[in-house]
C-alpha cells in the first residue's frame, strides 16, 4: 500500500486545506495527474500525485486543514493485490486547535469529519487504533451498527429545539438540515443567522493577504536567519541580446514574442551547469545539489504578496517554449491556478525588479534553496572599452548565495559565465 | 468603429490585465505603464488582447510611440482606418 502525504508546497507552508479531490476510491492514477485540489497561504494548488497507482481510500475530506505529511490518501501500486486486509489506521497528526477537542481519546481529523457526516457521536466510539484512537473504520462500524439499532449510538433525537419560523423558511431555501445548525439564540433557539452561517460555504482562506504575509514572513525570516547570504553584482551588456530579441520578434505577429527576460532565464540555466554549488537544497545541515535546473520565477501578484512557481527544465528549452510556458505560468500564479510541482520543485530563484525601474536587485534567498539570482532594468549607461567611450544599454544581474554552500570567488564566476552567455543570445 | 466604441474596448483590454484600473482616473497624456503597473509580460499581454479584439497587428518597432493612452487610441484609429 502507498501512502500519498500532503506535499510541503514551499517553505512557508506547514499546512492546507482540502478543497476537491479530483479521483474517488477505485481510480487508476499516473503520475503526475491531479488528483486533489489544496489550498495553502498563496493559493489554491493543483496537486499531483508522485506514482501510478489505484486509489484505495480516501483519508481526508474536503474543507479538512492538515499538517504536512498528513496521509490524505492511500493507494494500491499497479499490481498490487488492493483487497489485502488493511492495518488500522493511525490517527494523523491532529492540529493544535484540534488536539484541545481532543481529550478524552484520540481521534484522527478524518474520523471526526467522518463521525459528523454519518450522524455518529464519537465520544461513544472504542477506538481499535494505537493508543485507543478512533479511527475511520470504527466510525464506519459504528455508523453500521447504528442503522441496525437507531437508538443506541446515533444521536438522540432529544427535545426539538426551538426554530424561528424566519430561520425555519431560510433554511428550506438553503436546503439545510435545521437539526444540524448550531443555535445562538436564548435557550438553544434556532435564528435566521444561525442558518446562513450553515450555509455558508467554508471560507478556507478568510483573508489571503494576511496569510500571505504571514506566509513570506515566516519563510524570509527563516532565511535571514539561517543563511549567511553573500551578495554579488555584475553590470552586464545587452545590446547582443537586445539585438537579437529586436530581430527575432520584427517577423513575428504579438502572439509570438519573445521577452528578454526568457533569454535571461535560458542564460542563468546554462550557467548553472557550471555551478552546481547554486543549484540545489540545504537541507539537514548539507547541501544536496539538483539534477535538473527548475527556475522559481518571482511572479508578483495584483492584489499583493508575490508567488516563485518553477518553469521545469529551463536549460533544455528553447527561448519560444520558455516563453510560451513563462506566460502560461504567470497566467496561471495570477489566476491562483498553479500545480503541486511547481510549488515544491524550483532548484533557485530568479527575480526581475527591473520593470518596477530599479536598477539593481539583492534579494532574499528562499530556503531551503542556496542562491537567487536578480535582474535589474535595462539602462543605457556610459560604456568604456578598449579606449573608446560608447553608450550601452545594460542590466545589473546580481547574486545572492549561501555562504554555507559556496564562495565568492564561485559566486564571481558564475556572473561572469552568465555576462558571457548573455553576449552570445543566438546560443540560448 | 468610432472614438468612443475604440476607447471602451481599449479601456476593457486594460482591464483584463489591471482589473483595479478605473477608467476615471486614467490621464490620456500620461504614460500608461507610470498610472497602471504593468510589467512587459503585462503590456505583451495588453497588445495581445488588442491584437485579437481589433484585428490589427503592432509590429515590436512601433512599441515607442505607444506611450500615453492618447498615443494608443489614434495609433489604433490610424490602423483600422487604413486596414
Amino acid at each position: 500500500m502507498i501512502e500519498f502525504k500532503l506535499p510541503s508546497l514551499g517553505a512557508d507552508m506547514d499546512q492546507g486545506t482540502l478543497l476537491e479531490w479530483k479521483v474517488s476510491p477505485g481510480d487508476t492514477v499516473r503520475k503526475g495527474q491531479v488528483v486533489a485540489i489544496v489550498d495553502t497561504s498563496k493559493a489554491a494548488v493543483d496537486v499531483e500525485i508522485w506514482i501510478d497507482g489505484v486509489v484505495r481510500e480516501l483519508r481526508v475530506h474536503p474543507g479538512e486543514t492538515v499538517p504536512v505529511g498528513a496521509v490524505l490518501a492511500t493507494l494500491d501500486g499497479i499490481g498490487e493485490a488492493p483487497s489485502a486486509p488493511e492495518p488500522p489506521a493511525r490517527p494523523a497528526a491532529a492540529l493544535p486547535a484540534a488536539k484541545d477537542a481532543v481529550a478524552a481519546h484520540r481521534i484522527s481529523p478524518a474520523a471526526r469529519k467522518h463521525a459528523e457526516e454519518r450522524g455518529v457521536d464519537i465520544d461513544r466510539i472504542a477506538g481499535s487504533g494505537p493508543d485507543g484512537g478512533v479511527t475511520v473504520e470504527d466510525v464506519e462500524h459504528a455508523a453500521k451498527a447504528a442503522s441496525a439499532a437507531p437508538a443506541a449510538i446515533t444521536k438522540a433525537a432529544g427535545p426539538r429545539r426551538p426554530v424561528t419560523p424566519a430561520a425555519r423558511k431560510r433554511a428550506r431555501e438553503l436546503n439545510v438540515d435545521i437539526e444540524t445548525v448550531a443555535a445562538s439564540g436564548p435557550g438553544g433557539a434556532v435564528l435566521l443567522e444561525d442558518v446562513e452561517r450553515a450555509a455558508a460555504p467554508a471560507a478556507p482562506a478568510k483573508d489571503r493577504q494576511t496569510e500571505m504575509r504571514r506566509a513570506i514572513a515566516a519563510a524570509m525570516s527563516r532565511s535571514k536567519r539561517e543563511i549567511p547570504h553573500y551578495y554579488l553584482s555584475e553590470v552586464v551588456p545587452m545590446q547582443r541580446a537586445l539585438d537579437w530579441l529586436a530581430a527575432a520578434n520584427s517577423g513575428r505577429p504579438v502572439t509570438g514574442r519573445l521577452l528578454i527576460a526568457v533569454l535571461q532565464l535560458k542564460a542563468v540555466a546554462l550557467a548553472l551547469k557550471k555551478f552546481p554549488e547554486m543549484n540545489g537544497f540545504f537541507r539537514d545541515n548539507a547541501f544536496q545539489p539538483a539534477a535538473a535546473v527548475h527556475l522559481g520565477v518571482a511572479i508578483s501578484l495584483r492584489q499583493g504578496g508575490l508567488i516563485a512557481p518553477a518553469l521545469h527544465d529551463v536549460g533544455k528549452k528553447s527561448p519560444e517554449q520558455l516563453m510560451r510556458e513563462l506566460t502560461d505560468l504567470v497566467r496561471r500564479a495570477r489566476a491562483g491556478s498553479l500545480r503541486s510541482s511547481e510549488m515544491s520543485d524550483p532548484t533557485l530563484t530568479v527575480t526581475n525588479l527591473g520593470e518596477q525601474g530599479v536598477k539593481a536587485v539583492y534579494g532574499v534567498i528562499y530556503p531551503p534553496q542556496v542562491a537567487l539570482v536578480g535582474f535589474g532594468r535595462i539602462v543605457e549607461q556610459p560604456w568604456a572599452e578598449n579606449g573608446t567611450l560608447s553608450v550601452m544599454p545594460a542590466v545589473t544581474a546580481s547574486l545572492a548565495a549561501d555562504h554555507r554552500v559556496s564562495d565568492g570567488h564561485r559566486g564571481a564566476l558564475f556572473l561572469a559565465e552568465l555576462r558571457e552567455l548573455l553576449q552570445q543570445p543566438e546560443n540560448l | 468603429m468610432n472614438e468612443q466604441e475604440l476607447r471602451a474596448t481599449v479601456i476593457a483590454t486594460l482591464k483584463t490585465i489591471a482589473p483595479e484600473v478605473e477608467e476615471e482616473d486614467l490621464r490620456g497624456d500620461k504614460p500608461l505603464r507610470n498610472q497602471v503597473d504593468l510589467d512587459s509580460m503585462d503590456w505583451l499581454n495588453f497588445l495581445i488582447g488588442l491584437h485579437e479584439q481589433l484585428k490589427v497587428d503592432i509590429p515590436e518597432a512601433d512599441y515607442a510611440k505607444l506611450v500615453t493612452l492618447g498615443d494608443v487610441l489614434a495609433y489604433l484609429q490610424a490602423k483600422i482606418e487604413s486596414s
